[in-house]
């Protein structure tokens, strides 16, 4: 049962991002925007995944810890949090192209904080 | 004039040559967690007295004292249990303990230290002079081949410490009476995610705030045989719950003048209880998700910070007409408040200026401020005497 939940979100999640039309590919973020993205990511997210994002209350978001997980699936959890768990939504603060550039960063490795 | 030339001289030298005596009950650390320093700080002159460094990943990093207040002890979030000492400002030593640690306690007689750890899930009891190993007790639960995160360990009169599982929805007590073979009481079923802890100042009641549902599960230590009750069940009832991004923190912190001040999870308010018959008597809006509410030592006053986005202020309850009687913007994403031990300071680290304000708690002047490097948790020698820390 459990099972079929997941599956069925996962084809309405696949499904809302086929219809989303400004996907980020080829969207570029201005460097003062993607300064501010690491920051957040390292000490905001980093409250529960750790600031090296080796995890804490929440998972680690290390790229090894993230290779079975897809984009989409990754993308909106950071857009719209997962209930359950303390994962928030950040919808309220992140467009689809950033998150979808937090993403693309955490599965190669997250830049470090540039002071 | 002349008589007065030679005894200048010996004065110079002889401060020259050796170090002045002080004490160490003005003293402090300021958690950097940009640099994996800590700063020690004097709450008498407000200054910065040097920094130490090599503390490794001091994300959420916490620490405890030695009773004689001259050693830190640092938890950091790689596992690291680093001990300071505050006057020579050097490590004493430096352990890797666990993959992945939260916080720590140090016990009545303070000759165990004990870490809390996610990974792996359990605590730890060390040695306090030593950091050896002593105990090492996993937080299993189900089928026993899993192991829950340990989250709001507070020490208890009797050398004995009272934590929460996270995963597990569970509370144990631990006697350390005998630290090499420890004595586990546990108690199943307390409640959905507990998230973190306090005891109460005088040791009393511990409380475990949830997560995965509204209340907060009470345990009175004095008669543990009663069991753990749930209280604030129903502080959220037909509302949507507002996100929570950045967890609360209770420790020991938030009793004042008979009344426990609590962060509502997912509602932007303050929840007070009568710690006589633990039931609500009223709730406090306030602008965010409160993360830290701390009483002033005196009780006159609770503090509130914030969870983001509203992190870059700080609420003051008045707690005679339990009402929010001023509101202070001391830099960006403040992280933590400590008071001085009496309570006439309080000190603000504000993570994203690089910098700790300190207030007068009366006036709200801003007193100073002092740069540190992304500065987090904020913790005095004053905690050396107190329970729940």
């Amino acid at each position: 049962m459990a099972h079929r939940t997941r599956r069925t979100r996962g084809v309405r999640i696949l499904i809302a991002l086929l219809l989303v039309p400004a996907l980020a590919c080829g969207i570029d973020l201005s460097a003062e925007r993607t300064h501010e993205l690491v920051r957040m990511v390292r000490q905001d997210c980093g409250a529960c995944h750790g600031f090296t994002l080796k995890g804490g209350l929440g998972p680690p978001l290390l790229p090894e810890s993230l290779r079975d997980k897809s984009v989409q699936f990754l993308r909106y959890t950071v857009l719209f949090g997962r209930p359950g768990t303390p994962m928030p939504p950040w919808n309220a603060f992140l467009t689809e192209a950033e998150a979808d550039w937090i993403v693309r960063q955490l599965m190669t490795g997250f830049p470090e904080e540039s002071r | 004039m002349r008589p007065l030339f030679p005894l200048l001289v010996a004065l110079l030298l002889s401060a020259c040559s050796t170090a002045a005596l002080r004490g160490t009950g003005d003293l402090g650390i300021v958690i950097e967690r940009g640099s994996g320093s800590v700063a020690v700080i004097d709450t008498t002159a407000r200054s910065v007295l040097g920094r130490v460094e090599g503390l490794g990943d001091l994300s959420h990093a916490s620490a405890v004292y030695s009773r004689d207040g001259r050693y830190a002890y640092v938890f950091g979030r790689d596992g690291g249990l680093t001990k300071v000492d505050l006057l020579e400002r050097r490590i004493v030593r430096r352990i890797m303990q666990a993959g992945n640690s939260i916080g720590g306690s140090i016990s009545q007689d303070g000759r165990l230290v004990i870490a809390q750890n996610y990974e792996p899930g359990g605590i730890k009891v060390f040695d306090a002079d030593t950091l050896d190993l002593l105990a090492d007790l996993p937080a299993a639960y189900g089928d026993g081949k899993q192991f829950s995160k340990v989250v709001g360990l507070a020490d208890m009169p009797g050398n004995k410490f009272v934590y929460a599982l996270f995963d597990a929805g569970e509370i144990w007590i631990v006697d350390l009476t005998k630290p090499r073979e420890p004595e586990v009481t546990k108690f199943r079923d307390i409640g959905r995610q507990p998230y973190d802890g306090l005891i109460t100042p005088d040791g009393r009641h511990y409380l475990a705030g949830l997560f995965g549902e509204d209340g907060v599960a009470l345990l009175d230590l004095w008669r543990p045989e009663l069991g753990v009750k749930k209280i604030l069940t129903d502080y959220g009832k037909g509302t949507e719950k507002l996100p929570v991004f950045k967890m609360p923190h209770l420790r020991g912190w938030s009793v004042a003048g008979g009344r426990a001040y609590l962060p509502a999870i997912g509602r932007h308010e303050v929840l007070v209880v009568d710690t006589a018959t633990w039931q609500e008597v009223g709730r406090i809006p306030v602008k965010g998700q409160p993360v830290f509410v701390m009483a002033r030592p005196d009780g006159r006053q609770v503090w509130v910070n914030f969870a983001f986005p509203d992190y870059s202020q700080v609420q003051i309850i008045d707690t005679l007409t339990q009402q929010v009687v001023h509101t202070l913007a001391p830099g960006k994403a403040v992280l933590h408040m400590e008071f001085t031990p009496r309570g006439e300071q309080v000190w603000i680290s504000a993570r994203d200026d690089d910098r700790v304000v300190v207030f007068d708690t009366t006036s709200f002047a801003r007193l100073t401020e002092l740069p540190a490097l992304n500065p987090s948790g904020i913790f005095f020698t004053s905690r050396a005497a107190r329970i729940g820390f």
